[in-house]
């Protein structure tokens, strides 16, 4: 498959600190691209840059075959951008918003008319076009935000953590609208934070502090990655088995997970010997079983790592 | 350069939808001219009439009467205190109840029954230079006339005169001050009304996170401006017609010359002033530092345009800065045009210097916008 985006070593210096560092990636054409990672780990930054809002220090990319710093307002028209604040007029109805966009991406008249309608049913504001958009709820602005945002029938659309702040059941509608856009074609790269949204992606990046630490499909991502095996375990100490449990040499890593433990373990390891460990050592065990990884755990091995790699731990 | 009218009908039509709904907006567009020509037409009226003044007329004579009256109807003084000696008069003008004393010696009558001059003590409270150069002037013209009309009594009709000075003043024949100062508040109010609400229209939407938004569309930076300023060219022209319609109406300031002249040459003061507002909201970080900074712009315009105080009387550094000032020139012409009723011809050369910084201002905020966000 062709593909849609191509970045090449994007770097971003503010002053002296690195924001992005050599970050490299493709994003085939149709697919859902996400960019997964901590608060301040340069996600932004990069969308910024590829939307040419930001310079980079260095580096270049490509959109649809075009470059992105030559090319730019060519771009414009080809590109939808939802940004993390919403950015709609307040004061504007629903309908005032849409026909802003619709006049600013020149959309003819009967166009956006039909246009308006689809957006209307799609972000299930119908019967709502009259509102001032500061009297809607956060789902709907986000959405409302959205339709602004595709409402020229963008081919790539970028959207910077769309779903912070809206509801569990918003998310859910929204994740609905991006698969069906994603399904007509749309390529799509989608910031965030969630993890279960990272599992709906077709492929994420995972970006920590500026670097790209993987990249891949989500099932690739938790057979590869880890390097041992995930183990629950639930016990009426959950905080006092961590402990017990880091002082083993086959166990790299134990956290709290749920209301249990997710412990990463080597391979062969007998989960008997765990057991009885724990037991002896008054930690009662009341369950335990291997699991596969979640991308949670694919994300916490991988920050693990990367610090141990800078010395930050043993 | 091509422009696409419909991005550039989106925003102006987004700008109005924005305005109708801001109430402060509307108050800021309605209510300050409205405010600003009530306060500054009545009070700073620099006309000094009516001046509270005590009398001590020593003389008690038909003379010193007829002096005291003709002081009375001139309308400039209002004998309030009449004193009994020289301590009176101390107190009334120490205490600021009277800002002017008239003493009138014993003798006066009888001086000038016999021929003599005959003098008469004029007391100023010369802490308002304005007012105590009124007093001055206007005591001086009643005493100047009464002296004349002394001399043809005495001497017959006859009157030989080796020098004869006749003024007239033209175009504001009162020299009443809120003719003057009227057409010159005009230009202030156009100035300040449009500075301030163009200097938030950029920043606050990079304030609000739309900015970010609309950088990503294809608008080009030329219809962004365009489209920001011709919003507040209509606003600019609804308030200069109210303006217009107050002074007319309620100040009773004539308009000698042509209304349609007038609102041309506002329109293309209107281009430069929000140009500046743009440049300010371009720059600016806040809306906060955009207010900070059209307040830092509003003073000069109002201190140097020779709207309070003659240019001609500044010194060459300010009188030099008072050069740029787009509102100098706009304010000669509303003078040039409600007072003198001056046409095209005499006022070309304002207004190629209007359109020259129109073009300059609109072009600078034009190149100082960036489709960036850092």
């Amino acid at each position: 498959m062709e593909n849609a985006i191509e970045i090449r070593n994007f770097t971003k210096l503010f002053g002296e600190f690195v924001a992005v560092n050599n970050v490299s990636f493709d994003v085939k054409k149709g697919e859902v691209f996400g960019f997964l990672g901590p608060n301040g780990s340069g996600k932004t930054t990069v969308i910024r840059m590829i939307l040419g809002l930001l310079n980079p220090t260095s580096g270049s990319g490509h959109i649809l075959g075009c470059d992105i710093a030559q090319d730019r307002e060519k771009l414009r028209s080809r590109i939808g951008y939802m940004s993390q604040k919403f950015s709609l007029y307040e004061e504007l109805t629903v309908e005032e918003n849409l026909d802003f966009y619709g006049g600013i991406y020149c959309i003819p008249n009967n166009k956006l008319k039909e246009k308006k309608k689809e957006i209307l049913i799609m972000a299930d504001l119908k019967g709502r076009e009259k509102m001032i958009v500061s009297n809607l709820s956060g789902g709907w602005k986000q959405r409302l935000a959205l339709g602004c945002s595709i409402i020229h029938d963008p081919e790539i659309l970028l959207l910077d953590e769309p779903t912070g702040g809206v509801d569990p059941i918003a998310r859910r509608q929204f994740w609905d609208i991006i698969y069906n856009l994603s399904k007509q074609g749309v390529t799509i790269l989608v910031t965030t934070h969630y993890m279960d949204e990272a599992e709906h992606c077709n492929s994420i990046g995972f970006l920590y502090y500026g670097n790209i630490l993987s990249l891949d499909t989500p099932n690739n991502m938790k057979e590869k990655i880890i390097d041992g095996q995930i183990v629950e375990i639930k016990s009426d100490k959950t905080l006092k088995a961590i402990e017990l449990l880091k002082k083993k040499d086959y166990v790299k890593d134990a956290s709290v997970y749920g209301a249990g433990i997710h412990a990463m373990v080597e391979k062969n390891t007998e989960l008997d010997d765990l057991v009885l460990y724990l037991n002896g050592n008054d930690a009662v065990v009341h369950s335990i079983r291997k699991v596969k990884p979640t991308l949670e755990d694919v994300f916490v091995f991988l920050v693990e790592s990367e610090k141990r790699k800078n010395g930050v731990i043993k | 350069m091509n422009f696409n009218m419909k991005r550039i009908k989106a925003i102006i039509k987004k700008e109005f939808s924005q305005i109708k709904r801001d109430k402060r907006t509307i108050a800021i567009i309605i209510m300050m001219p409205i405010m600003e020509l009530l306060l500054f037409g009545y009070a700073a009226s620099t006309s000094v009439d009516h001046i509270p003044t005590a009398v001590l007329d020593k003389d008690m004579g038909r003379e010193s009467r007829e002096l005291v009256d003709k002081l009375t109807n001139s309308q400039y003084f209002d004998m309030d205190y009449y004193a009994d000696n020289m301590d009176d008069i101390e107190y009334y003008i120490d205490n600021g109840y009277a800002k002017a004393g008239i003493v009138i010696p014993p003798d006066f009558s009888a001086s000038l029954k016999s021929g003599k001059t005959a003098q008469i003590q004029l007391i100023v409270d010369g802490t308002d230079p304005t007012t105590a150069q009124t007093i001055l002037s206007s005591a001086g013209g009643v005493v100047q006339s009464m002296s004349v009309e002394i001399i043809q009594e005495t001497r017959g009709t006859f009157v030989p005169q080796s020098l004869d000075l006749r003024s007239r003043v033209w175009y504001n024949p009162d020299m009443s001050s809120i003719y003057f100062n009227i057409p010159g508040l005009m230009g202030v109010i156009l100035q300040t009304v449009t500075l301030m609400l163009t200097s938030f229209s950029i920043v606050r939407e990079r304030e609000r996170g739309t900015m970010e938004q609309l950088i990503v569309t294809p608008i080009t930076k030329m219809e962004l401006m365009i489209g920001k300023i011709i919003p507040y060219v209509i606003i600019g022209f609804v308030d200069i017609v109210l303006a217009l319609a107050l002074s007319v109406f309620w100040f009773r300031v004539p308009i000698a010359g042509s209304i349609t002249l007038l609102l041309l040459f506002s329109a293309v003061f209107l281009f430069g002033a929000l140009g500046v507002g743009l440049i300010i909201s371009t720059v600016s970080k806040s809306q906060l530092q955009a207010m900070q900074l059209s307040m830092f712009m509003i003073m000069p315009n109002i201190l140097l345009s020779g709207y309070m105080f003659p240019r001609e009387a500044m010194p060459e550094i300010i009188h030099g800065i008072s050069n740029v000032l787009p509102l100098t020139y706009f304010i000669k012409v509303l003078r040039g045009i409600i007072l003198k009723g001056n046409g095209f011809g005499e006022l070309y050369k304002e207004f190629a210097i209007l359109v020259a910084f129109g073009i300059v201002f609109l072009a600078l905020a034009t190149l100082k916008f960036k489709k960036k966000i850092d």
